[in-house]
This record gives C-alpha cells, sequence and structure tokens, in this order.
C-alpha cells in the first residue's frame, strides 16, 4: 500500500518551505519599507508589473542607449566571456609553470600579492588609456579580476599534485608530455576548475562597475541609465536579473567541476 | 655465471638524508646480492629504512655512499625494469584499471626505443598485454572500472598488474599487502607465489609481517632499527615449493624460521617506541 499524500510529499515540503519562507519575508520587509517612507522606493507588486513590461520585449533597440533588457545581458556576458577568456588563456598556462617550477614562483609570486588586493577598476583608467575605447577597457578590467584566481589555484593544484603519482612517472619512467597529459592536467583539473569558478563570479561582480563607469550597451550600464532617469523600478529588476544570471553562472561551473573530479581527489 | 648469482648487487651503500635539523643517517654499510629468480624480503621495524633501501634499488633516489648495480649495470635513476608495486597501490583515479596498466605497456612495448632493442608492438598486442596481465590477477571484469570503483584489494591486484605487465626483470614491493585486511591479504600472498611461480620473477618485498616473508621469500633480509641501520642478518628459506600456507602451518621447519625471525625482531631488536 503506498503511503498516503501527506507523508509523500513531506520531504518536498521540507526541501521547498525553507527557501519560500525567506522569499516571503525578503517581500514583506521590502513592503514594509516602501510603504513606510516616502524614499520612493517601488513596492514588490509595483515592480512585478514594470517586470512584465520589461520582459515582454527584451530584445528591442532604439539606438545605442535604448536597448532591451536582453541584449543588455548579453553584452555584458559577451564582455566577461572576453575578458575571462583572454585571462584563462594566459593565466592557466602561467599557474601551470609557476606551480611547476620554484624559481619562477619565487620571482612571481611577489608581483601577484601586490597586484591582487587592488580592485580591479583601478585599472580602467590604464585600460582606457592604452586602448583608446571603453569597451576594450571594460574588458581589460575583467581580464585583470579574473586572471589572479586561476593563476593562483592553477599554482597551488600543481604543487599538490601527490607526490605518488609523480614517483608512479617516475618509475614508469614518462615523457614529459605523458606526464602532462594523464598526470599533472588531471590531478590540476578541481584545482583549475576552482579557480575558474571564482574568477567567473568575481568578473560577473565587477563588470557592473565597470559598465557604469563606461557606458555603452550592459547590464550596470542599464542600472546607471535608469538611475538618472529617476526610473528606481528598473534598478531593481536590474539587480535580480543580475542576481539570478551569477547563479545561473555558478552553478553551470560547480556542475562541471563535480565531474572532473574524481573520488581519490576529492577528500 | 657471475651475473646470475649476482643478479642485483648492492655494495657498501650507505643513505644520509639532509634535514632541517641536520644530517639523518637512515642507512649504512649495505652488502646485498640478489640471484635471478629470488625472492627477497626485507622486513625490520618500521623506520629501520627497509623502505628507504628500496627506493634506492627502484632508483627513486640515489645513495650517499656505495654502488647500487642490477645487472652489472649501475642504477642511476627509476627504470621500468625495475618495476615498483607501491603500498598504497598509487593507481591514477582518472583512468580506468585497463588505462593504468597500458600506462606502463605503452612505455615499455610501444616505444621505438625499446630496453631489448626490439621493434615497437602495435596497438593490439600492447591491448592484448594489458589484458592477459588483468586476468593474469583476476582482474578481467573490472578492467573498465576506475579505480574508485574497486575494493582496496583489487586496487593492490591492478598495482601489480601494472607492474608485472612492464615484464619487468626485478618486481619490487613496498608492503604491497599492509593495508589490507588478513582475508585479503592471504588470498593475494597465494596469488603472488602462482605468479612469481609462472613468471619467474626476481622480486624484493618489503615488509613487517614475518608469516608474509617466512611463506613468500627464499630469502629474509633482516635489517636492524635505525637510525643509520644495516641488516642484522640474512635467513635462507629452504621451505619447497610450491608452498601451501594450511600445510605450513604446522611444519616444523617453518616454525623454526618462524621464530628465528621473530627472534631476531624481539628479542635482538626490540622496538624502543618513541613517543
Amino acid at each position: 500500500m503506498a503511503p498516503p499524500l501527506s507523508v509523500r510529499l513531506k520531504p518536498l515540503v521540507a526541501l521547498v518551505l525553507p527557501p519560500l519562507a525567506g522569499f516571503a519575508l525578503l517581500l514583506l520587509i521590502w513592503s514594509l519599507v516602501a510603504m513606510g517612507n516616502s524614499s520612493g522606493l517601488p513596492t514588490p507588486l509595483d515592480t512585478w508589473k514594470q517586470a512584465l513590461t520589461v520582459f515582454s520585449d527584451p530584445f528591442y533597440s532604439n539606438g545605442p542607449n535604448d536597448q532591451g533588457v536582453g541584449w543588455n545581458v548579453l553584452s555584458s556576458l559577451r564582455r566577461v566571456a572576453l575578458g575571462f577568456g583572454l585571462a584563462a588563456l594566459v593565466g592557466i598556462p602561467l599557474g601551470f609553470i609557476i606551480g611547476r617550477f620554484e624559481f619562477l614562483s619565487r620571482m612571481i609570486n611577489p608581483i601577484i600579492s601586490l597586484l591582487r588586493p587592488v580592485s580591479p577598476l583601478a585599472w580602467l583608467p590604464i585600460g582606457l588609456l592604452v586602448f583608446k575605447g571603453a569597451n576594450p577597457a571594460a574588458i581589460w578590467t575583467i581580464f585583470i579580476c579574473s586572471i589572479w584566481p586561476m593563476v593562483i589555484n592553477t599554482a597551488v593544484g600543481v604543487q599538490r599534485v601527490p607526490q605518488d603519482y609523480m614517483n608512479v612517472a617516475r618509475v614508469l619512467n614518462l615523457s614529459e608530455w605523458k606526464i602532462f597529459t594523464t598526470i599533472l592536467f588531471p590531478s590540476v583539473l578541481p584545482y583549475m576548475l576552482t579557480g575558474v569558478r571564482l574568477a567567473v563570479g568575481t568578473a560577473w561582480l565587477v563588470i557592473v562597475a565597470a559598465e557604469m563607469l563606461t557606458g555603452g550597451v550592459g547590464i550596470g550600464f542599464w542600472v546607471w541609465d535608469e538611475w538618472n532617469n529617476l526610473n528606481v523600478r528598473n534598478i531593481i529588476i536590474a539587480i535580480f536579473v543580475i542576481g539570478i544570471v551569477g547563479l545561473v553562472l555558478e552553478y553551470a561551473l560547480i556542475r562541471l567541476a563535480t565531474a572532473f573530479t574524481f573520488d581519490e581527489v576529492r577528500t | 655465471m657471475s651475473t646470475l648469482s649476482k643478479y642485483l648487487q648492492i655494495d657498501g651503500v650507505a643513505q644520509t638524508f639532509r634535514t632541517a635539523t641536520g644530517d639523518f643517517p637512515a642507512l649504512r654499510n649495505i652488502d646485498l646480492n640478489v640471484t635471478k629468480g629470488e625472492f627477497v624480503a626485507l622486513i625490520g621495524h618500521s623506520g629501520c629504512g627497509k623502505s628507504t633501501l628500496l627506493n634506492l634499488i627502484a632508483g627513486l633516489t640515489r645513495p650517499t655512499e656505495g654502488t647500487l648495480l642490477c645487472a652489472n649495470k649501475e642504477i642511476d635513476g627509476p627504470g621500468p625494469e625495475r618495476a615498483m608495486v607501491f603500498q598504497n597501490h598509487s593507481l591514477l583515479p582518472w583512468l580506468t584499471c585497463f588505462d593504468n596498466v597500458y600506462l606502463g605497456v605503452e612505455r615499455v612495448f610501444g616505444n621505438h626505443a625499446r630496453i631489448d632493442g626490439r621493434a615497437k608492438e602495435s596497438k593490439a598486442q600492447l591491448k592484448e598485454r594489458t589484458d592477459a596481465a588483468l586476468a593474469m590477477v583476476g582482474l578481467t571484469h573490472a578492467s573498465h572500472k576506475r579505480p574508485g570503483e574497486i575494493s582496496g584489494g583489487m586496487k593492490q591486484r591492478v598495482g601489480i598488474a601494472r607492474a608485472l605487465a612492464m615484464e619487468p626483470q626485478v618486481l619490487l614491493m613496498d608492503e604491497p599487502f599492509g593495508a589490507l585486511d588478513a582475508l585479503t591479504r592471504a588470498k593475494l600472498q597465494d596469488e603472488l607465489l602462482a605468479i612469481v611461480a609462472a613468471t619467474h620473477s626476481t622480486v624484493v618485498m618489503v615488509t613487517h609481517d614475518v608469516d608474509e616473508a617466512v611463506l613468500l621469500a627464499d630469502k629474509i633480509v633482516m635489517m636492524t632499527n635505525g637510525p643509520a641501520a644495516t641488516i642484522g642478518e640474512v635467513l635462507h628459506v629452504a621451505l619447497p615449493r610450491p608452498r601451501s600456507r594450511v600445510a605450513l602451518a604446522d611444519d616444523a621447519q617453518y616454525q623454526t624460521y618462524r621464530k628465528a625471525v621473530i627472534d631476531f625482531l624481539y628479542t635482538r631488536q626490540g622496538h624502543i617506541e618513541k613517543t
């Protein structure tokens, strides 16, 4: 006999209830603040209605300064992809080299330690100066902010390759290339993917701020533009959009990382 | 004849490690000869340098003093002719059992510059060798599993298959069954006896198990306690082969050998635990 419906639904309720309660609380506080003072913060319902309008036509284009939210998100993602991709091309090989050679590690580590704490936005003027354009400057900023986690995590991964595996390589007398493809790369991969995940997360944080400064099309610029229009509802919508896109990126990369992590490395 | 009787030749080897707190003498005055086809067990308390000695034979480390020769050639680095079975199996977790074994096979037989000078073998031949090695340790059914999906005993068998598939001149084993439960250990010891009998391998095995040493070895090399450990005594085990653990259990000669090793380990080299 199947258990009654109420019993079967229990795990589902336990799974869904706490997050729903959390969002309900958020909406409640938001409504109270929106009603309670005269700051002009729109209510959740107002924002929802506006969101329906915004998402009814996400891909309209009325010139460079008035485009649908879809175009804005895609432009931002394109910049992130470009900046991040270039950073991966440079950062991951650099991480391998730093991890493998003690001398280079000691040569480059102080530079990384010095530059890493600097806000990536501080590099924006340098980008504007060198590349003479807002778009490449924004990509440059993303490049700078996403390179550090990839270099550092890859290097740590290389340094933590278990000595046992390297002994196997030595006893089997494998070539450098074979060592790289069968031992070094697979055991560094989980560390590398952690670096990639951190890099994409940071890049998505930074792109909003960078676009506020550079203008053009992009979700960050959209936020700033709507602030100039005093359209706070759209700003709140943008916040949710940024959050959801960030969440999706993070989730996708975690799934990717789990697929490439093997039992005995996972510990 | 001299190459046969002194296949592995260790003369006056000493090993001193440089540590932060000063030099640490691990081994001194090691003289040992291993005949082709001989099974040698290195036994001693932990920290007596038996693994250090095995690493020297493997070529993973170089001695501070003395020489090591294998087939009259100086051991100046690791090589596939001295295959090693590691204590913690050291299989690559991202490769299947087949691929783990294939890695060594490919290196030895799929290479243009083969050690024995013969032509490199085809992919099919390499695959056949790998399958044969896995069949020898009874793991044909698990060849497409990853190490994470099989038991500890099976992993150790893959490690043995990987070493044997390379047809090494010397098989080096570093406490290969140390991490296994008693029943699995007994089963693998019996399998190893059968494999060694079939392949006439020369084996140097590190162990801390007295019964394992007497059951498997032709020669038991007993090491004194470290630091600066050396060979305390060498016991020749003249038990006839094939050996059966059940028949040997109440064999008087077996008990004599066992007693001799225990006497050396616990009476003369009684281990003082440092806390």
